[in-house]
Parts: structure tokens; C-alpha cells; sequence
């Protein structure tokens, strides 16, 4: 069409406009890199994109809901559409509930969607953080962005318990009430923190207005920032591009944004919209008039947080009944320590892990080639291990629902938790390392033999031989994108500043050393080739693994950080050690 | 700042070995060369070459519709792909225009119809709202789900399928840039004085401190101070228990159903929730001899017993009771209370037996207090002691 000729001209009514905005911003040459910048496409980048898009429509049916919810703890004696409430006294946030619900036009369609909005929020957060993870995407130099994500994600859940806890219906308040004993249980301060959070004694009439603020203006205020934080260093760094043909780390292959991502983009924001509209549709979500108003001496039996609080329910039910009497005081380790260890360990560990990993490693290099899972098996099984460790919290925060739907004793279930909880993560290590240094395996046989056709041929001699047609050039690539591992300078060395290499004497070194071992386990892309543990792959398991660490770790290992003498030996070179030191 | 230089010195190495790793595997396994690498192994830097001896596949070239035509084929997206204007089919790509016309239509009548929904059908009673939310949901449903299809379709079928590359450049600054940052930044500092002049340094950074800290206080009245609130509820000698709900006093012959399990609240008091939330109480009535010390038999009438019904954990309230095992369970996180011998724990993270409300009867036969809890109710606090 007329863009082919390189001469097109958009319309006059957008030359005018351009040329109008032009004279005052000067965008011709941003806007147009802007257009051209590159995306690279993959199905897991669009995990964070389901999250920003569920909060814009959360700031969408907020402001609605806003428009017409009261966050007043003032008694009222309901007189409305829902009969079966008829006379009860209950705070003015609850009646507004059932009012937006019943009596305001599409009210419980916007309630539902922004419930749906928040579940759909905090789970492409999990889910991107995953993909985050296990890509190693978070490496340098979008460490800094992880972090924020990290940031964003306790925001949600904040944001996410406040939100619920707003209608003051006999499930929230329960929530708010379950808080308040966590708050009184933090030391010293706590019981004055309780009062100062609620006003007074529990549930006083402040709570609701207060939350009303944190959840409309101050959390979401926080996280619009740094979204617009997380977003524009994302955008100034660029994606990171899943390994294949043509893509290196000094470039980004994709579509640019205009038109196809703005295009993709788009779409993909009325799919998320067109999801929740379709969800509120069908799926009943948070149906707080049969709750019943908030008072503290009910409660309806099987009470469900939502899933993101699921993991705290479950670290809450899992505890044993510790507490201490310290000089006249009490310590409530049975609720100090589930609130906050799991939680506080998964968060933090998962802040610190991109620094572990860098010191463990000693790769300070910027990262722009996602990594295969397989290809780091280490963090993965970590990865997993909290994964496990995390579900396990959560189908604990349900063992009541579990029991009664499996018919087990819910004892049994807490008990089973209590050990599943340690054994499970540790299990899921395992068993991920093994599997990753498998696929590790199977990867080196692709390249190096092939795939099997299935054809079977005769030889000259009478042998016969199974055909291999050599992988495709695309997945020869993927392959050949696992990058081996590089040794750590040796105790003392100089780096090429003549500065020792840090932290390699002492005790630090020899945890440093250890860290390094473990995380930089792996199967050497071409360790097989002709002698050692050549053709033995299927079996050799145990026996190739003894080898590869040997060559890991050895200290003398020729290839160091920055080496570009001779790029084609590297791999070979470790390669050539596993193999010698297996025979 | 090794980093960075590491960085720099690190980046080529990387590639090179995945493109010389490459050529060696390819050798050796006596396949024809890979196309790319094609030849002598360790040609990393040819294949570097060969990127940028690729002019198209570099941004600020041809539009992406001319572009793609000149792209490799072995780069995977060449020859004909699902878009109609790959494929030179001009029959399918009006088809595909028409699909997505059609997708975009669908969305604005569904707009419209979302409107006449809004318009022609009330709320104010139960069915009506569902039919209107069904309703509503349905048209927003298709609204956008049409536009999030249509365009879908559009992309797909009427964009030609680009693959293109940009380059990309270490984040850091170059070194020259740093330097000449970092003597500016020195030159501003010599220039203020803030270096030479550690009075100023000093005092300014002090004072930060109380300006930051000063406006704490103004949290302070947020809420009262806890004092001893938490110690007492509004339990006294005498006061009467009335049945939750129907807000009556009862008498312990009117609690004829053994092994069930009645809540009570302070008369005075029943609808102050913040009294509610540390002075409900549960009943049970047990067959006589039943009652097993910890419980404080003088605090019984009847064989009746009251215990605080604000669980010890984190305070929600204890409904479920087990009859045949006498088992107080609270919901929450299945603290198991042991209702016969002073509600103590069996299971679950509680870590004290539920109070017990010393109850004796009045006058006139009633259910009262005969005194406040003799230990506070509910979850640990740290000046509980
Ligand atoms: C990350 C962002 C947000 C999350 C996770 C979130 C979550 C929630 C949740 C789960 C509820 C309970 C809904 C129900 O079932 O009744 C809620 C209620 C509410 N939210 Fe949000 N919300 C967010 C942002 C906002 C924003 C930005 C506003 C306003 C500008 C807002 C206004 C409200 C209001 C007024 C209610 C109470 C009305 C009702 O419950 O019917 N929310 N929120
Ligand atoms: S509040 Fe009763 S067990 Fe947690």
C-alpha cells in the first residue's frame, strides 16, 4: 500500500494535530522510537500485562463503587430490598454494600468485577513473579525491578485484605478480627498499636473510614507509582527475550510497538476486561448478604479468606499453641511466628535471592537471554521448593473445607501439614535438581545425536542402526543457549585490576565456595562426547554427576570471567574434565 | 564499577560461545554445517558480522511490510504464515476484513444493548437484580470480548508477520560519561561549600531528623491508651445473662437440651460491640457428674457452665460444640477446647483454656454473674502477663 513507496502522508487532520503538538514537544524523533521499539513476543510476558490491566480495571470499579459505598461504622436499622435483613441493626458500610448490590444498576455487576479484578490481580502478580523467577529474568540489571515487583506484590495483598474487609460483613470482620489478635501479639508495642489502628478496643468505629482511606487513595497511590516505576525501567531496559535463533544478548527480536504490540496489547486489555465482565456474570463472588452484618459474637463456620490470605490461614492453623511468660509478660510465639516467618522468609528470601545467586556465582554480568529452567537447576528446585512450601500453607488455611469434602480427620490433615511442611519443599528440591539435570542430559543427546526418527537401517556390516535427523536450527539455538558455568576466581587471584577477588579467604570463602557448588550443579553441554561417560547417559546418572562437580569446582578450572580467547573450547574444556575425571 | 567493566568484557564471550558451542556440536556430528555459522568452527565473530551485514533486520529500515518480504526464510517466519497477506491471497484477507468488521459490530451492539439493559430492567428485589446483572454482565461480556477478538483476528490475518531485531546496548554509562559525572558532581559540591563547610553539613543533616520525626506525634490520637482495658470486661456480681438473639434472661431449668451449646451476653450490653467482643460467653449444660476439675465447680449452677466465648487464640468467637465428645471448636484455625474439665486446650495454636464466668442465680431464679473473669478473655497481649 502507500507505505511500501516510503513517501506516505497521514491525513491532514493528523498532520495538523501532529505538527500542533509537535511545536510545542518536539516528539517527531522520541515518538517515533517509541513506535519502533521492539517487543519480543512470548505467551509468559503477558503474565504482568494480566496484572496491570486487572488494576486499571480496579481503579475503574473502585471509582464506582466509591461513588456510592458509605465507610461509616454508624448503627442502622436496615429497611431494604433484601427482606430477609429486614430490621437488623448493622453498620452503615454493610447497608451501603447491600445497596450497591441490590438497588444500584449494575452495582453488583461492578462489586463482583472488582472482586474478580482483585483475585485476577494478585494471581498474574504470582504468576509473573514465577516466570520472573524461573527465566532468571531478574538478574542484572532488572534486580532493581524484582525488588519493586516484591514491593507490589505485599501491596496487593494489603490492598487486597483492606478491600474485603470494607463491606463489614460477618466474614470480613472475622478477617479484621483474626488482624487485631495478630497486632496484639506483636511485643511491647502492640496492644498500643491495636488501640491506635482501631480506635480503641476492637471494633470500635473507626476501622472501616480508616481502611476506606488506605484502600482508595493510599495504597492504590503507592502502587500506581511504582507500576509507573516498574514499567518505565522495564521499558529504558528492555525485555528480556527467551533464548532462540538470532537472539543474543546485545540484541531484542520482536514485533515493534506500533502497530503490532499496540495492537496486541489492546486486545489483549478487552480479553482481560471481557474475562471478568464474563466471570461477574456466572460466578457469584463474595455474596456478603448471606454473611449477615459484622458482630463479634458470630461467625459462620467454614470462613475462607481470599486466596491470597490463604497462606497466613494456613501458617495461623498450622502452629502449635507456644507462648512464653518473660518476666510478667507474654510472648505469643503461636501467632507472632506463623504471621510473620513464613511470610517474612519467602518475601525476603526472595528479595535477596538475585544478590545470593550474583556472590554464589560470581556472574555479575548484565543478563539479557532468559534462561531455560532446566539449564539452572538449582534455583529452579528452590524455585519449587517454595512453591511447595507456599501450596502446602495454602491447602493447610483450607484443612476444614479438606476434611469435610475428603472425609479425613482435620487433626490428621494439620498433622500431615506439620510434616509436609518441611518435607515437602525438601522433596521438591530433589526431585526438581534430578529432573533438570536429566532434561540437561537429554538436551546434550539432541545435540549431539539428534532426534530418532524411528527409522531403522542396516549397515554394510549387518549392525543395524537407528536414523537421527539432526534438531532444527531454531531448537539447536534454544539449546545452545544453556551457558556452563564459570568458576569463581581463585582464593587471592587478582582480577583484572589487580583488586583480590573478594570474600575468598576465610570462612566466607568456604561458603562462598560451597554456594557455589551447589547452585552451578550441572550436566556440561558437550561432556559426552566420545570417552568418560560418553554414550552411558541413560544410566550413568550418579556416576556423570560425581564428574561434573569435579570439574566445577576445581579451582583451576581454565575459564575465566571475561575469557574470549577461544569461545568454541570452553564448553569443551569442562566437558573434557567431566570426562576424564568419570573414567 | 568492575562490574561494568566485566560487563563489557563479558558480553561477547557469551555469545561467542553459544555460536562457536554451535559450530562444535554441528562437527562433530558430522552433520552439514549449520547455515548460520557455516564453516570454520569458532567463527563467532562472523556470525556477529553477519547481523549487522543484515540491514533489514535492523530498526530504522523499510516498514516492517517490505521488510519481511526480505527476510531470512530459515528464520522461521518465512514462507506463507497464517496472516492472509502472507499468503498473496486476496480472496482471504477480505474475509478475514469482514471477520474482524463483523467481531467490531457485534461489540457495538452489544454496547447498545448494555444500554437497554441498563434502562429497561429495575432492580430492587432479589430476582430482578440477578436478571439484571445477567443481563448487563452479558452485553459488557461481548462487548469487549468482540473488540479483544476482532483485533486478535486483525493482528493475525492482517498484519504481516514480522520477526525484527534491534540492538541492544549495555545499560551503564560509558566511562568517560561516569568520570565527567562524577567531576561535576564534586565541582557542585565545591561550589556550595558543602565539603568546606562541615557546620552547615552537619547542622543540616541534624535538623532533618526532628523535622522527619515531629509529625509522628500527631498519630498519637488516633486512639486511647489501652491501660487495663483489656484486663476487665463489663461482667459484675449480679448481672443478668441474656440469651443472644432474643436478648431474655433464662432460668438453668429452662436449658433442657443437654449437650447443646447457648451464647449469652451482658444485659445492658447487647448491642455494644466492643463490649460484645470480650464479654460473650457460651453455656453447656452437662449430665451431673460429668464436670471434671479444672473447671471451678463453685462457678457452676446446675451443672451449668459459662466460658468466655472469645477464643484464646486471636479472638474469634468458639460456635462449634461437639456433643458426643464434648469438644469446643473454634472455626478459625480449630483450636479444641475440652468443654467438661475447664475448656482446656486439646488441639490448635490456643494456648489457654477459655475462661470460665463465675455464675451463680438471682432472686428470682436467673442466670447472673457472680463477678467478673478472674483472668482477661481473648487473644495474648504483651502486658497480659
Ligand atoms: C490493587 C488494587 C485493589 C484491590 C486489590 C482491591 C480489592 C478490593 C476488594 C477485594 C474489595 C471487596 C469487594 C467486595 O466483594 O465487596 C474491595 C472493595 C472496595 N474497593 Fe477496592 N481494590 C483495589 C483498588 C481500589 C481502588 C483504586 C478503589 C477506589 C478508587 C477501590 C474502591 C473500593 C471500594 C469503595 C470498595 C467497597 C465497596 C464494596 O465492597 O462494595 N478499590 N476492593
Ligand atoms: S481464633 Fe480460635 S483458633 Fe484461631
Amino acid at each position: 500500500m502507500s507505505s511500501q513507496d516510503g513517501q506516505a502522508v497521514p491525513p491532514k487532520a493528523l498532520t495538523g494535530l501532529g505538527g500542533f503538538l509537535d511545536d510545542r514537544f518536539r516528539g517527531a524523533r522520541g515518538v517515533r522510537t517509541f513506535f519502533k521499539k521492539i517487543f519480543p513476543d512470548h505467551w509468559t510476558f503477558l503474565l504482568g500485562e494480566i496484572a496491570l490491566y486487572s488494576f486499571i480495571i480496579l481503579l475503574l470499579t473502585g471509582t464506582f463503587l466509591a461513588l456510592f459505598f458509605k465507610p461509616s461504622m454508624t448503627d442502622v436499622i436496615y429497611h431494604g430490598t433484601y427482606t430477609r435483613l429486614d430490621g437488623v441493626r448493622m453498620s452503615e458500610a454493610y447497608a451501603s454494600t447491600l445497596n450497591i448490590s441490590f438497588d444500584v444498576r449494575g452495582g453488583l455487576l461492578m462489586r463482583q468485577i472488582h472482586h474478580w479484578a482483585a483475585d485476577l490481580f494478585m494471581a498474574a502478580i504470582f504468576a509473573h513473579m514465577l516466570r520472573i523467577f524461573f527465566t532468571g529474568a531478574y538478574r542484572k540489571p532488572r534486580d532493581v525491578n524484582w525488588l519493586i515487583g516484591i514491593v507490589l506484590l505485599t501491596l496487593g495483598m494489603l490492598e487486597g485484605l483492606f478491600g474485603y474487609s470494607l463491606p463489614d460483613d460477618l466474614l470480613s470482620g472475622t478477617g479484621l478480627r483474626i488482624l487485631e489478635g495478630v497486632i496484639l501479639g506483636i511485643p511491647i508495642v502492640g496492644t498500643y498499636l491495636s488501640f491506635f489502628l482501631f480506635g480503641g478496643q476492637f471494633p470500635g468505629n473507626d476501622i472501616i473510614p480508616r481502611l476506606y482511606v488506605i484502600h482508595v487513595l493510599l495504597i492504590p497511590g503507592l502502587i500506581l507509582g511504582l507500576i509507573a516505576a516498574h514499567l518505565f525501567i522495564m521499558f529504558h531496559q528492555k525485555h528480556t527475550q527467551m533464548p532462540g535463533k538470532g537472539r543474543t544478548e546485545k540484541n531484542v527480536v520482536g514485533a515493534p510497538m506500533y502497530p503490532y504490540f499496540m495492537a496486541k496489547t489492546g486486545a489483549f486489555f478487552f480479553f482481560v476486561f471481557g474475562v471478568l465482565a464474563l466471570l461477574s456474570t456466572v460466578a457469584q463472588i463474595n455474596p456478603i448478604w448471606l454473611y449477615g452484618p459484622y458482630n463479634p459474637v458470630s461467625i459462620s463456620a467454614g470462613s475462607q479468606p481470599d486466596f491470597y490470605m490463604g497462606f497466613l490461614e494456613g501458617t495461623l492453623r498450622i502452629s502449635p499453641s507456644w507462648t512464653w511468660d518473660l518476666a510478667g509478660h507474654t510472648v505469643a510465639w503461636n501467632v507472632l511466628f506463623p504471621a510473620l516467618v513464613p511470610l517474612g522468609l519467602l518475601l525476603t528470601g526472595a528479595a535477596l535471592w538475585p544478590f545470593i545467586e550474583r556472590w554464589a556465582t560470581g556472574d555479575y554480568a548484565e543478563h539479557n537471554v532468559n534462561d531455560r529452567p532446566r539449564n539452572a537447576p538449582t534455583r529452579t528446585a528452590i524455585g519449587v521448593a517454595a512453591v511447595a512450601f507456599y501450596s502446602i500453607m495454602l491447602l493447610e488455611g483450607a484443612n476444614d473445607l479438606i476434611a469435610d469434602h475428603l472425609d479425613i480427620p482435620l487433626y490428621t490433615i494439620t498433622w500431615i501439614a506439620r510434616f509436609a511442611v518441611f518435607l515437602g519443599p525438601a522433596l521438591a528440591y530433589f526431585l526438581t535438581k534430578r529432573i533438570c539435570l536429566g532434561l540437561q542430559r537429554k538436551d546434550r543427546d539432541l545435540l549431539e545425536h539428534g532426534l530418532e526418527t524411528g527409522i531403522i537401517r542396516q549397515m554394510p556390516d549387518g549392525e543395524f542402526v537407528e536414523i537421527h535427523r539432526p534438531v532444527s536450527e531454531e531448537k539447536r539455538a534454544v539449546l545452545l543457549s544453556k551457558k556452563e558455568p564459570v568458576a569463581l576466581p581463585a582464593p587471592g587471584a587478582a582480577d583484572e585490576n589487580d583488586i583480590p577477588a573478594p570474600a575468598t579467604r576465610g570462612l566466607a570463602g568456604k561458603l562462598r565456595a560451597t554456594a557455589n557448588r551447589v547452585i552451578t550443579e550441572s550436566v556440561p553441554l558437550t561432556g559426552g562426547n566420545g570417552h568418560g561417560n560418553g554414550h552411558g547417559n541413560g544410566h550413568g546418572g550418579s556416576h556423570g554427576d560425581e564428574a561434573e562437580r569435579a570439574a566445577v569446582g576445581a579451582p583451576h578450572s581454565p575459564v575465566a570471567d571475561g575469557d574470549v580467547a577461544a569461545p568454541g573450547t570452553v564448553a569443551r574444556d569442562n566437558g573434557q574434565q567431566s570426562g576424564d575425571a568419570g573414567s | 564499577m568492575s562490574e561494568n567493566d566485566q560487563t563489557s568484557a563479558d558480553q561477547p564471550g557469551e555469545d561467542e560461545r553459544a555460536s562457536g558451542g554451535a559450530t562444535e556440536a554441528a562437527g562433530r556430528a558430522g552433520e552439514p554445517a549449520g547455515t548460520a555459522a557455516a564453516g570454520s568452527p569458532g567463527s563467532a565473530e562472523e556470525a556477529e558480522g553477519q547481523e549487522h551485514s543484515r540491514p533489514h533486520r535492523v530498526i530504522g529500515t523499510p516498514s516492517p511490510t517490505a521488510a519481511r518480504t526480505l527476510l531470512d526464510p530459515a528464520a522461521g517466519n518465512g514462507g506463507p504464515g497464517q496472516g492472509a497477506i502472507e499468503s498473496g491471497d486476496p480472496a482471504r484477507a477480505k474475509r478475514a476484513e469482514r471477520i474482524v468488521a463483523f467481531f467490531f459490530l457485534l461489540s457495538a451492539l452489544a454496547s447498545i444493548g448494555f444500554i437497554a439493559a441498563y434502562i429497561g430492567m429495575p432492580v430492587h428485589s432479589m430476582s430482578r437484580v440477578f436478571h439484571s446483572n445477567l443481563a448487563l454482565g452479558s452485553a459488557m461480556t461481548v462487548g469487549f470480548l468482540s473488540m479483544a477478538f476482532g483485533a486478535v483476528i486483525w493482528v493475525r490475518r492482517l498484519m504481516p508477520d514480522v520477526e525484527m531485531s534491534e540492538p541492544r546496548k549495555p545499560v551503564a554509562s560509558t566511562p568517560e560519561d561516569r568520570q565527567a559525572f562524577q567531576q561535576t558532581f564534586m565541582e557542585g559540591g565545591e561550589d556550595s561549600g558543602f565539603i568546606k563547610r562541615p557546620l552547615v553539613r552537619r547542622t543540616l543533616i541534624a535538623a532533618t531528623v526532628p523535622l522527619a520525626l515531629a509529625p509522628v506525634v500527631l498519630l498519637r490520637d488516633m486512639g486511647p491508651l489501652p491501660g487495663t482495658t483489656l484486663r476487665h470486661t463489663v461482667w459484675r456480681k449480679g448481672m443478668r445473662l441474656l440469651v443472644f438473639g432474643s436478648n431474655r434472661p433464662m432460668k438453668p431449668e429452662e436449658f433442657d437440651s443437654p449437650g447443646g451449646l447457648i451464647t449469652m451476653v451482658p444485659d445492658g450490653y447487647q448491642d455494644n460491640d466492643d463490649e460484645l467482643a470480650k464479654a460473650a460467653v457460651i453455656l453447656i449444660k452437662f449430665e451431673p457428674g460429668q464436670l471434671q476439675p479444672p473447671t471451678v465447680m463453685d462457678w457452676t449452677v446446675q451443672n451449668i457452665v459459662a466460658y468466655s466465648k472469645i477464643c484464646t487464640h486471636v479472638g474469634c468467637p468458639v460456635a462449634l460444640y461437639e456433643q458426643t465428645t464434648h469438644h469446643i471448636l473454634c472455626p478459625c484455625h480449630q483450636s479444641t477446647f475440652n468443654a467438661p474439665r475447664g475448656a482446656t486446650v486439646i488441639f490448635g495454636p490456643a494456648p489457654r483454656p477459655l475462661p470460665q464466668l463465675p455464675l451463680t442465680t438471682d432472686a428470682e431464679g436467673y442466670l447472673v454473674a457472680a463477678g467478673d473473669f478472674t483472668e482477661p478473655v481473648g487473644p495474648s497481649f504483651w502486658e497480659r502477663g
